[in-house]
């Protein structure tokens, strides 16, 4: 890949950011299918878009700036009401983000594919024919508001449509009057909003003209809330807020009455009318024009207090001609018809084993396989920035400020130390040398701790945007399925964050594909219609687990046995010993699955093997439980940083190994006599467990030198064990692991080198490769 | 000494755009900011000779700061450029009834913005 400009690298982070925000309230709406959408949502997807738009625009991307376009347009519809968000819609809209995101991918990439282009184009054509003209309305709620000309002439098209609807609705309006200090007028004006957000919409934020004082700012809120007066005077306690009520006029009677029924409240319908103590009356407490509470009509708007004659406008009709557009057919296309899915995840009694059918019409499916490839872009972000809470950058300049401080005083001692010479250097002298070496071990300490937590993204970032593709996933597959989320703000390694998403995505995939049963299988094995697929992240110690479940038909361990032993990946006398946690860890086996040239993208049909691997490289092992009509659930278990760690030292035969210490259990001194071999195999006995056991030396294949007695390092993940014999131990140090190079690469057991700080390079043990080959050898030589 | 110039506008990339539009122009140094609560703090802290705003924004709209700047007797004088996009021709007409000097269509040329406070700034 060519390193993009860095103007182009500027375009994509920001991009990247508007996409991330518009995704996250596309989500919230999706979630809340059938409610009525929150407008603020609508119109932060508007702006999303319209930023998009722009910053295309400025660097000169019209693929995305002509889908933004389109994009925007539909949203400013919908969010000035012309528009009604149906299903139709909103798939349009999750469609478009996808395509965004595969423009974008492109652009990093800095390359432009027709077929891309075509598809963007054709999107974007589609969203402006989306959706029909809104019923008109005879009479303008609108005009109903005693409001003056002058306050209406500056809102915009959209402020006016949120007045319009709220007027509609009937809500009460009010105009919050409130006056602050020039310096400060916006914190006192965000703590209002805080204020008064849960209790309505704030439509408008006008400053008033007239000066409030020499120093001062006045501004009018213009706010619509359903809430009592009582209620809103307690919510606005201690604010500097007036309130003043708008007058409405009524609607003409049949409006009225959809009003009322709207409303549920006959009160706010009379307080519409002008009668200030209304709502009070309903609730029976606090008397009216409390506390600043006075009729907005001082100005000298006269009020009505008798319905206005006029045409007859049914606002509920123009409500169901728009919702019927929930009827029409959804814009997605048509779930592709699949062939047998291939092995990877077996399917419970109820499959008929597609696995052993599967391989020789492999070639068939293969097509099918690539084109989910292409719509599926991967979830890894295209920037390599990271979003840092300023609060840990502050605490991080601090840091250095005090190692600065240490800086001097070490710069002191050193030119006392000079000047003095070596002969008066006093005990004193030594100590406060040795205190200042002290803290600034621990002052380094707390940086460098600073600085890897700056690298920790919540992994909650991977979960939204699988959340996204899920539902997609789950209507292709036609499945019902309710997709829970926990635990997203488990914070993980920027670098690790980023390789999780495509290994998530195929366990996913997997459990939707070919784990979850459909519906009337469900529901013939007593099992509630919707299934359920979760995923949760939990941190534990050193590491995070994250799981991803199913309550589908569990996977049948001695279908794996069989596919297995077709394969010959094991022999039946192996097979014969296993138990049903070994079968079952046999589907990550490589060879196992057939499917991997058809969809190492896709994530159909992946090879577990491929996503173990993916887990490998980032110091990760995935286990698996499965109950044959219960579920399934894989677990992750990940370091939570990979950048700096802290290894234990070893020696063996005379050569050095840094061995990561998150991943050691405990060290075990043992005499020669005390291993024994089991089935042509060393083991240890600890505490009553067999410990299986390998000599470092002989993996590596160097000179075995005799010794009295052995250290064993006891490594584990997840729930494997393995002893490991060395020489000697040199106790534990940080440090960085750096990738190894070239042929060197592919060695197994080994994860990378490191320098100890005598310029010596010392190889890094590779933990999770080091506990399969343990329990390879185990296989083997059974 | 240059004459001081204020923009408002909430997008990033627009905003750079502008700044770097208007600064070109020799003689002009350009304000800028992202928000009409910022411009309000701004405008009694400098002597702002013309104002570029956006209508959309989060906090308050284009429309509202431009009907402060008009009512207050301190900057009333100060010549108005509105910034807007294609289709949005009810609030662009809007600014222009509140005062607004002139209005540019988003994505426009940054030979007209110049040339436009070239005559408002009346530079050679």
């Amino acid at each position: 890949m060519s390193a993009p400009s860095k103007a182009l690298a500027e375009f994509v982070a920001e991009a990247t950011e508007i996409l991330e925000a518009l995704g996250k309230d596309l989500l919230v709406l999706d979630e809340r299918r059938g409610q009525e959408a929150d407008p603020d949502r609508v119109n932060g997807i508007f702006r999303a878009a319209h930023s998009l738009k722009g910053l295309a625009g400025l660097f000169g991307q019209e693929r995305i700036s002509r889908l933004a376009h389109g994009t925007e347009d539909l949203l400013d519809r919908l969010r000035l009401g012309k528009l009604h968000l149906n299903d139709a819609v909103l798939d349009t809209l999750i469609e478009a983000l996808d395509a965004f995101q595969a423009l974008l991918a492109e652009t990093a990439r800095g390359t432009e594919t027709d077929g891309l282009t075509r598809r963007a184009d054709g999107m974007a054509e589609r969203l402006g024919h989306l959706g029909e003209a809104p019923v008109a309305r005879d009479e303008d709620p609108l005009d109903r508001l005693e409001l003056e000309a002058q306050v209406r002439s500056v809102f915009t098209e959209y402020e006016e449509h949120r007045l319009r609807e709220n007027v509609r609705k009937g809500v009460s309006m009010w105009r919050v009057r409130a006056a602050f200090d020039l310096s400060d007028f916006d914190k006192g004006l965000a703590d209002l909003n805080t204020r008064l957000k849960p209790l309505g919409e704030v439509i408008s934020t006008l400053p008033s003209a007239q000066p409030g004082g020499a120093h001062g700012i006045a501004f009018d809120l213009i706010f619509g809330t359903q809430v009592s007066v009582p209620e809103l005077e307690s919510g606005l306690k201690g604010t500097p807020a007036e309130l003043a009520r708008l007058a409405v006029r009524p609607a003409t009677t049949r409006s009225a009455e959809a009003l009322v029924r709207a409303t549920e409240s006959p009160a706010i319908v009379l307080g519409t009318l002008g009668v200030g103590s209304a709502p009070e009356a309903s609730t029976g407490t606090s008397p009216p024009a409390s506390r600043g509470v006075r009729a907005a009509t001082d100005g000298g708007t006269h009020q009505p207090l008798f319905p206005l004659a006029s045409d007859p406008s049914d606002t509920e009709q123009g409500e169901t001609g728009a919702s019927g557009q929930d009827s029409e057919p959804d814009g997605e296309p048509a779930p592709s018809t699949k062939g047998p899915s291939l092995v990877t995840y077996l399917q419970g009694p109820g499959g008929r084993a597609p696995a052993l059918a599967a391989t020789p019409s492999g070639a068939s499916q293969a097509g099918a396989g690539a084109a989910s490839a292409l719509a599926e872009p991967s979830l890894r972000s295209l920037t390599q920035t990271v979003r840092v809470d300023i609060g840990k950058l502050d605490g991080l300049i601090n840091m250095v400020g005090e190692l600065l401080l240490i800086k001097a005083s070490l710069q002191r001692l050193a030119e006392s130390a000079r000047q003095e010479g070596v002969v008066p250097l006093s005990k004193l002298f030594g100590q406060e040398l040795a205190r200042e070496t002290r803290g600034l071990e621990r002052k380094l300490e707390a940086l460098q701790e600073g600085l890897l937590e700056a690298r920790m993204v919540p992994v909650g970032q991977v979960f939204d945007k699988l959340a996204r593709l899920v539902r997609r996933i789950t209507r292709e597959a036609g499945k019902e399925i309710d997709f829970v989320i926990g635990g997203g703000e488990v914070e993980l390694d920027k670098l690790i964050v980023e390789e999780l998403s495509d290994p998530l995505m195929h366990l996913i995939r997997n459990a939707i594909d070919h784990g979850v049963e459909s519906p009337d299988t469900r529901l013939a094995a007593g099992k509630p219609r919707r299934a359920v697929v979760s995923l949760r992240a939990e941190q534990k110690g050193n590491h995070v687990v994250i799981q991803v479940s199913d309550d589908g038909a569990g996977i049948d361990e001695l279908r794996v046995r069989e596919v297995a032993l077709t394969r010959g990946l094991i022999t039946r006398a192996q097979a014969e010993e296993m138990g049903r946690r070994e079968l079952l860890n046999l589907i990550f086996l490589p060879g196992f699955s057939t499917a991997r040239s058809v969809s190492e993208l896709s994530g159909r049909g992946v090879g577990l093997d491929v996503v173990k691997n993916n887990l490998g490289n980032l110091s990760g092992i995935i286990d698996v439980w499965s109950e044959r009509g219960k579920g399934t659930a894989f677990h992750l278990t990940l370091p939570v940083t990979l950048a700096i760690i802290r290894a234990l030292v070893v020696g063996v035969s005379a050569r050095t190994y840094a061995v990561p210490l998150n991943s050691v259990l405990e060290i075990l001194s043992v005499q020669p006599r005390e291993i024994r071999t089991m089935e042509r195999r060393e083991v240890l006995d600890v505490r009553g467990q067999t410990l299986p056991f390998v000599r470092l030396s002989r993996l590596f294949g160097l000179p075995e030198r005799p010794v009295s007695r052995y250290f064993v390092v006891v490594v584990g993940l997840a729930q494997e064990r393995l002893g490991i014999a060395v020489d000697e131990l040199f106790g534990q140090q940080d440090i960085v692991t750096k990738p190894l190079g070239g042929r060197l690469q592919s060695v197994r057991g080994i994860s990378g080198a490191t320098d100890l700080g005598n310029r010596r390079p010392v190889l890094v043990l590779d933990v999770a490769a080091l506990l399969e080959e343990g329990l390879a050898l185990e296989r083997r030589r059974a | 000494m240059r004459v001081k110039v204020l923009i408002v506008e909430d997008s990033k990339a627009s905003r750079e755009y502008i700044a770097s539009t208007v600064e070109a122009v020799e003689g002009i140094e350009a304000v800028v900011t992202s928000s009409g609560f910022e411009a309000l703090k701004l405008l009694p802290r400098h002597r702002f000779e013309l104002i570029i705003t956006d209508i959309n924004m989060p906090d308050i709209n284009g429309l509202e700061l431009i009907n402060f700047v008009k009512k207050n007797p301190n900057y009333r004088d100060v010549p108005l450029f509105i910034i807007t996009t294609e289709g949005r021709e009810q609030d662009r007409d809007r600014g222009l009834a509140l005062g607004a000097a002139e209005y540019l269509v988003k994505p426009f040329k940054p030979g007209s913005l110049e040339g436009l406070l070239r005559r408002y700034l009346k530079l050679p």
